[in-house]
């Protein structure tokens, strides 16, 4: 039952009043990209064991769309931000490392 | 023989006596028993049987953790099965019957398994009943079901209510004993908001039998006044008969109040599931003793030392009058003095350790209670009793050394914390070696969404076992949590209690250490499911290593108590199978619930009526009376058809297809989605949104478009009306609005943010209206008549696929001349406060047109009549616009639209994918629903090649046929073959049905564009 | 191996089981093997046996991390049907089941398969025709189905409230020879098998890199040392996506925790199978008396085995409108499993980027049901080097070409 701090709102939101969209920072290819990209875009994901960056919607709330910096094996959650960004904030992926050294980083 | 005694018991109300029926005895108890005091305290010690081997069982326990005695309880609508006595507050009239045996709880048939106990080991259906192949089917497996499961199902529906409660504190401490009272006092100091739960009646749990002193109080005393503190602090609330059932992730934690069970009938609901969010949650749940593993220690008269002193000093009832105590620990010499203090007879204390000195050996001693050490049970003599115990040397065979009568054996192997709760949500545990228990490792506690820690253990659930060292323990974890929580530093004082000296435990694992064979197949590790010393070292024996496969293999831990007694006993002797350390082996996973709680209280008040939320257009009432036929559409109602009396359903939406084909018919497409999408970027975003071009729509024009997903596939269809420059509306269908929402919100935040465009979701703020058929236009037209509303609604003011805004009768509507019937047909939207008005007035107004209102299938008949597609008929999320024969509906101008990609990639350019085509069947029947097109021959796994199917299939009232539309492999350049559908009704019949149009009905377009 | 029967158990009876030998061995690993499979759950191990079985290939390694069928082999809930839709998933589900009918006998170990029989209610019109278009694909399929009515309904499930007020019984898929399983027994017995044929069973050894040189998998490190091998079969639902990543490779896969429970037990109530969709919940009764009860998936990627508890309250909710009776039973337990799942919810039985590196994965809420004809399948894939029919549709290319197997055909909605 986890809790994500929408960064929209602001609220410390519930679990059932969100609803998980999939992984984050996907690119989008359109017309004219190649099979192989556009089969990455809509089927291949990271699924990593550790730190997961995800899309969430406050479906329950102000109904927007942000994203989560999340470990998929302890369910820490790092932090949200808006969905409105290409990458993760520096100052997440910094925090984020200074938590685990070993991690290889956002790719 | 187990009696109530003469005095005592602190938690019953002798003035008070109550009624209640075991197996149809009549019983006498007090107010303040459990049932399982009652039972005791009338004498009565076999309460039910095994699982396995039907032997005999007793009380074992006094809480939560008893594996044995679980009764049906009540009766009819409140009957329920396998409660356990241990936690059934006693109440007048309360009826109960033991389980699991038959004919009679004395007299058991299933006891013969008892005699082949040898052979009906470990696993042994593993090794057998499979032959001949069909037995195990028909005759061995019919056997085990019935011989499995304990009680009996309830036979009717449930008299009682349940619901739900929201708690949102900073510190949730779970049990109400001493630990839970002291670690909630120095949270509440901290500023914290605590909630402090007990899962029985009354608090201060064990310590106020164990007795001794707190802040130079009794035990009882301080507990008393920490309550009273506690209720007058305004940052605390108490409650008791809640039970702290599971913790999950990020704070979340399950509470089961039994609101009612003691009362029933009263009104109230019987359960309350706590649902609450704590910052911290404090576990101080206590311990749980352990048996010892002896031969014969599930003959009933065998308790647990402690439980026997719960049952003596709580509710003044005894197990027996000579009690044998055997221990490996200081503690049940409490219950020896207090079996004594009693005024009964302890002839022995047989102490497993080489020593047994200390202050509580001396007490015994001075007691006058014979103290031997060193030595243990060979064996409990007795059947449905204990009658007399064989004393032998710990560290020997076996070989008796005396025989002592007794009627009762209290037993300690030590004591395990409760850490159930700890590790629910990931905490992990340590094998303390002095005290030979796992223990909560507060170096690996939950953590929560911030990654810190968020369980604090307290007390003897920490692995505290003495009083000093609990209270201790549970101030700090108290302060820790309230200020993890948010809370300031406290200096207040930890409550003062003086250490006592106790001598160290010494495992015993089996007793005696030395027993054979023989003696392991008695000893009882799981008392409910028989599992024995023997089944845990054959499958040790056998391979199965892992505490997970001996767990599976034997089903020791898998009962009703989910191993709170036998799961430490069982793992220490798979550890000694395979000569390892125990906490190599390790342990099984804790999962909630601590203990079982009602699917009433999970479900709630989601019940019946209120299993989901009904969604109602402003007409549902007039359907409701008009006695429709209602069927589900997403969270909708939606009427099917109007069934008039006599009339079954398929007689009522062909009454519906032809008088909306002759006359008039009235829809309420309330439910249809309604998106207005709005701002400078919006037509460029539709354009994105749909297959068609929608940027280049006229304004006061309406447009049919497609949607697809990024996959390629159908996912919505509607009507498009641009409204303005920069506005437009966008139909979808009913179960799609929320959907497609989404969707557009999910593009415009995520991917276009730069777009200028809002999308508001209106489907709820209109009602709508479809007016269909030949009259259509005049009963619209009377209504202006009538009330002198202003709009034109002639074919040259409003033409085919526009719209118009203004007065329909009194009426602010807005009037689409949209059609998916294919008559003449107008979709009127109004404000939805005047949708019950517009409807009466149609009805009223249409009367001398032949109006009627017709349902959903009446709509389905009528737009397969004409061959337009339905989203979920003709699409299944694996149809693409192209197999439907909608390339008109796909812009070739645009550069870019969801799926457009996807739609290039070489299986949906495949010339061989079915495409749509009407099928018209020779004989004029209707195709089944669902049925397959075959082809020749069978493919490589052997199925029947296949070469379509039907999407959509009706008897058409209007044709007077059946008709249908499929999807066909090369169908469009089949026209006019014949090919088959098997049937699926056992007939063998295969219809035969020609490749056709899927257009039947007006092919020219001519009634709807009049 | 020395054979399980009654006259065994009698015999060792008389002297108190000190003669049964271990159900497998415990071996080191060897250096090399012909055929490395990861992951010794019902998958894995079922491949090892057709390998052997089918194939004569014995010199094989199942490694696992755990103890074998410790993850979802052991974590369902025990359902066994071939009711889909498309063929290539009827195909092999059907396999699947009719190799559950003789395993017993195959292995000399009785899983207990019980063909109590699966039916899947439909509860509003568009389920109807769902189910409708289900038995006719079936009964061309050789699957063996039939579309019952709601009085039919009520004769097989007393229980069953088919009237309730918000989502009557309108019928039924009903598919007599699906049923249940012991799905730890399958794990063992397959084990059994497997270890009498000579193959090792490595437990408690943790792959931690994939050795490769020219395109190919040489070998693999684990924790217990590097093992070298031919081919590499990697099966470890759940787990697969992070195990395709040590080998260099990405797959069309997202892990969720997919949650069961079960009730205290009870004497029988329910004979067969009952799986609602309509309202998210299905629940049959197993040989010990406990009702077992499964949902949907949870909705994050998640490795915790453990899953959000409004989720359990939607499946409950759901049962105690269709079973009334059931409220006053209690949930004895609940947990957790890590599914894989795939854009399309069908699996992938494949050939990889690396050619002698072959995947079974993505199995979803379908993986117990399908264990004997998954690991028929891919033995022969493994074999072979290339699917035969039953994993011809199964390949990860699918993803590339838009040919996907789409089980989940109630995506659109009625008007």
């Amino acid at each position: 039952m986890l809790t994500l701090q929408c960064p929209y709102c602001g609220v410390m939101a519930d679990e059932t009043e969100l609803h998980a969209e999939g992984e984050a920072h996907i690119k989008r290819f359109g017309p004219g990209s190649s099979d192989e990209d556009f089969e990455t875009y809509l089927f291949e994901r990271k699924n990593p064991k550790g730190v997961h960056f995800e899309r969430w919607r406050h479906t329950g709330g102000c109904g927007k769309f942000f994203h989560a910096a999340r470990s998929t094996m302890t369910l820490e959650v790092y932090g949200t931000y808006p969905a409105q960004t290409l990458e993760p904030p520096k100052e997440l992926i910094d925090a984020i490392k200074a938590k685990h050294p070993d991690w290889e980083g956002y790719k | 023989m187990s009696t109530r005694l003469a005095q005592g018991g602190r938690l019953i109300d002798r003035s008070k006596a109550m009624e209640f029926t075991f197996n149809g005895k009549r019983m006498t108890g007090y107010a303040g028993d459990t049932l399982a005091a009652a039972l005791l305290g009338a004498g009565q010690t076999l309460v039910g049987r095994s699982f396995k081997y039907h032997r005999p069982r007793g009380i074992l326990a006094s809480g939560s953790e008893e594996p044995n005695a679980l009764v049906h309880l009540g009766e009819g609508a409140r009957f329920e099965p396998d409660q356990r006595v241990t936690t059934t507050e006693l109440f007048d009239g309360l009826t109960c019957t033991s389980q699991n045996h038959w004919p009679s709880l004395e007299f058991d048939v299933g006891a013969i398994n008892n005699k082949f106990s040898r052979f009906l080991t470990a696993g042994f259906y593993y090794k057998t009943f499979m032959f001949p192949r069909v037995a195990w089917e028909k005759l061995f497996e019919p056997i085990v079901r019935q011989s499995a499961g304990l009680g009996q199902v309830p036979k009717e529906r449930d008299a009682d209510r349940y619901e739900h409660f929201y708690a949102h504190v900073d510190v949730l401490v779970v049990g109400g004993g001493v630990a839970g009272l002291a670690a909630a006092r120095s949270a509440a100091s901290t500023g914290a908001k605590v909630l402090l739960i007990e899962q029985t009646n009354h608090w201060g749990g064990r310590a106020v039998v164990d007795g001794g002193e707190i802040d130079g109080m009794p035990v009882e005393g301080w507990v008393n006044k920490a309550v009273e503190e506690l209720e007058n602090m305004a940052n605390v609330t108490i409650r008791t008969r809640i039970m702290g059932a599971g913790v999950y992730d990020h704070g979340y934690a399950t509470g089961y109040e039994r609101v009612a069970d003691h009362t029933p009938g009263d009104g109230r609901p019987r359960h309350r599931l706590w649902r609450i969010r704590a910052k911290q949650i404090v576990t101080a749940t206590g311990a749980i003793e352990r048996p010892l593993s002896f031969a014969g220690n599930d003959i009933p008269g065998v308790m647990l030392a402690g439980a026997l002193r719960d049952y003596i000093v709580n509710w003044g009832v005894s197990a027996g009058d000579r009690v044998v105590v055997v221990t490996n620990n200081d503690d049940a010499y409490r219950t020896a003095l207090a079996v004594k203090a009693a005024g009964l007879n302890v002839p022995m204390i047989l102490d497993a350790r080489a020593e047994a000195g200390g202050p509580l050996a001396d007490a015994a001693r001075e007691a006058g209670i014979r103290v031997e050490a060193g030595k243990g049970i060979a064996k409990v003599h007795g059947g449905k009793k204990v009658t007399g115990v064989s004393v032998c040397a710990q560290a020997g065979e076996g070989a008796s050394l005396e025989e002592i009568k007794c009627d009762a054996v209290a037993m300690s192997g030590g004591w395990s914390p409760v850490v159930h709760l700890w590790s629910h949500c990931g905490g992990k545990l340590i094998w303390d070696v002095e005290q030979a228990h796992f223990r909560p490792d507060p170096d690996r506690a939950p953590t929560s969404h911030d990654g810190a820690a968020f369980v604090v253990t307290a007390g003897s659930a920490t692995g505290a076992l003495s009083l000093a060292d609990v209270m201790a323990d549970a101030h700090a974890a108290g302060k820790v949590a309230g200020k993890a929580a948010g809370g300031k530093t406290s200096s207040k004082a930890a409550p003062e209690v003086a250490p006592e000296t106790m001598q160290p435990i010494e495992p015993v694992w089996v007793m005696p250490q030395g027993a054979g064979p023989d003696k392991r197949m008695k000893m009882w590790l799981d008392f409910q499911n028989d599992v024995k010393v023997s089944d845990v070292q054959l499958a040790a024996r056998e391979g199965y290593e892992s505490v997970e496969h001996t767990k599976r293999y034997t089903t020791l831990g898998m009962a009703n108590d989910q191993g709170k007694l036998s799961n430490i006993n069982g793992l220490a002797i798979l550890s000694d199978a395979l000569s390892q350390e125990i906490p190599a082996t390790g342990t099984t996973t804790f999962r909630p619930p601590y203990n079982p709680i009602s699917f009433g209280a999970i479900a709630g008040e989601a019940r019946g009526e209120l299993f989901q939320p009904v969604r109602q257009t402003p007409m549902h009432a007039w359907h409701a009376e008009a006695g429709a036929y209602f069927e589900p559409v997403g969270h909708w109602y939606r009427p099917y058809c109007y069934p008039k009396s006599g009339e079954t359903h398929e007689q009522a939406v062909n009454r519906e297809v032809l008088n909306t084909r002759e006359n008039l018919g009235l829809l309420d497409a309330s439910t249809l989605g309604k998106l207005v999408v709005k701002g400078p970027d919006a037509g460029k975003f539709l354009d994105m949104m749909y297959t068609n071009m929608m940027s280049n729509l006229a304004v006061g024009k309406c447009r049919y478009g497609l949607m697809c997903s990024e996959n390629g596939f159908l996912s919505d269809d509607g009507v498009v009306a641009r409204i303005d420059e920069d506005t437009w509306l966008c139909h979808t269908t009913s179960g799609g609005a929320d959907r497609i929402h989404a969707w557009m919100e999910d593009w415009l935040q995520c991917e276009w943010w730069d777009w200028n465009v809002y999308v508001a979701n209106v489907t709820e703020q209109l009602a709508q209206v479809a007016v269909v058929g030949p009259n259509a236009r005049k009963v619209l037209e009377k209504l202006n008549d009538q009330a002198g509303g202003g709009m034109d609604l002639s074919a040259e003011a409003l033409p085919f696929m526009q719209w118009r805004d203004g007065k329909i009768g009194n009426f602010d509507a807005r009037a689409y001349r949209i059609s998916f019937s294919g008559e003449l047909s107008y979709e009127i939207a109004v404000p939805a406060s005047q949708g019950r008005a517009f409807w009466d007035a149609l009805l009223d107004a249409g009367g001398e047109f032949g109006v009627m209102p017709y349902g959903t299938e009446c709509l389905h008949i009528m737009r397969a009549e004409k061959g337009f597609i339905m989203i979920g008929d003709e699409t299944d999320g694996t149809v693409i616009p192209q197999d439907l024969g909608l390339n008109w509906a796909i812009s070739k101008k645009k550069e870019d639209f969801m799926g457009k990609r996807a739609q290039s990639r070489s299986h949906m350019t495949d010339p061989d994918r079915w495409k749509l085509v009407g099928l018209e069947t020779l004989d004029g029947s209707v195709i089944p629903d669902g049925a397959y097109a075959v082809g020749e021959g069978v493919n490589a796994n052997g199925q029947k090649n296949v070469i379509g199917r039907v999407t959509s299939t009706y008897y058409s009232p209007t044709l007077k046929k059946g008709i249908a539309m499929g999807l066909v492999k090369h169908g469009p350049d089949r026209m006019g073959e014949v090919i088959g559908f098997p049937t699926v009704d056992g007939s063998n019949t295969v219809v035969k049905a020609k490749i056709v149009s899927p257009v039947f009905y007006d092919p020219e377009g001519e009634k709807q564009n009049v | 191996m020395r054979r399980y029967s009654a006259f065994a158990i009698a015999r060792e009876g008389a002297r108190y089981h000190t003669g049964w030998e271990r159900a497998w061995r415990s071996p080191k690993p060897k250096k090399k093997y012909d055929v490395v499979i990861v992951g010794a759950g019902g998958h894995g191990l079922a491949t090892a046996f057709y390998l052997g079985k089918n194939f004569g290939i014995t010199n094989v390694a199942i490694i696992e991390k755990g103890w074998l069928g410790g993850g979802n082999t052991g974590r369902n809930t025990t359902i066994i049907r071939s009711n889909y839709l498309q063929d290539p998933s009827a195909a092999i589900y059907e396999k699947a089941r009719s190799l559950y009918e003789t395993m017993s006998q195959d292995l000399n170990y009785n899983v207990m398969f019980s063909p109590r029989g699966v039916m899947m209610l439909a509860q509003t019109h568009h389920e109807v025709r769902g189910y409708q278009r289900t038995a006719h694909a079936n009964a061309l399929q050789g699957v063996s189905t039939e579309f019952i009515s709601p009085q039919r309904v009520k004769e097989l499930v007393p229980i069953m409230d088919i009237n309730g007020p918000r989502y009557p019984v309108l019928g039924a898929l009903w598919q007599p020879r699906g049923g249940t399983a012991r799905h730890d027994a399958v794990a063992w017995g397959y084990a059994r098998a497997c270890s009498d044929m000579g193959m090792d069973i490595i437990q408690k050894c943790e792959v931690t890199g994939v050795n490769q040189a020219g395109g190919k998998v040489t070998g693999v490190q684990t924790t217990l040392g590097e093992i070298g091998c031919d081919k590499l079969a990697i099966v470890v639902a759940g787990n697969s996506g992070d195990l395709a990543g040590k080998a260099g490779f990405r797959l069309p896969m997202e892990s969720v925790a997919l949650q069961a429970l079960v009730s205290e037990p009870i004497k029988p109530t329910i004979d067969v199978v009952v799986m609602a969709n309509t309202v998210h919940g299905y629940m049959s009764q197993s040989d010990k008396g406990e009702l077992v009860i499964g949902g949907g998936t949870d909705g994050f990627n998640n490795y915790t085995q453990r899953g959000s508890f409004h989720h359990v309250e939607e499946t409950v909710r759901a049962l105690v409108e269709t079973f009334p009776i059931i409220s006053r039973l209690r949930m004895m337990r609940q947990w957790g499993g890590i599914v894989d799942v795939t854009g399309d919810r069908s699996p992938v039985i494949s050939k990889t980027p690396l050619g002698n590196t072959f995947i079974n994965a993505g199995w979803g809420t379908g993986g117990f049901k399908s264990i004997p004809g998954s690991g028929w399948a891919m033995a022969e894939l493994v074999a072979k080097g290339e699917p035969g029919p039953l994993a011809a549709e199964f390949g990860l290319d699918r993803f590339r070409e838009g040919r996907f197997i789409d089980e989940s055909v109630a995506a659109g909605v009625a008007h």
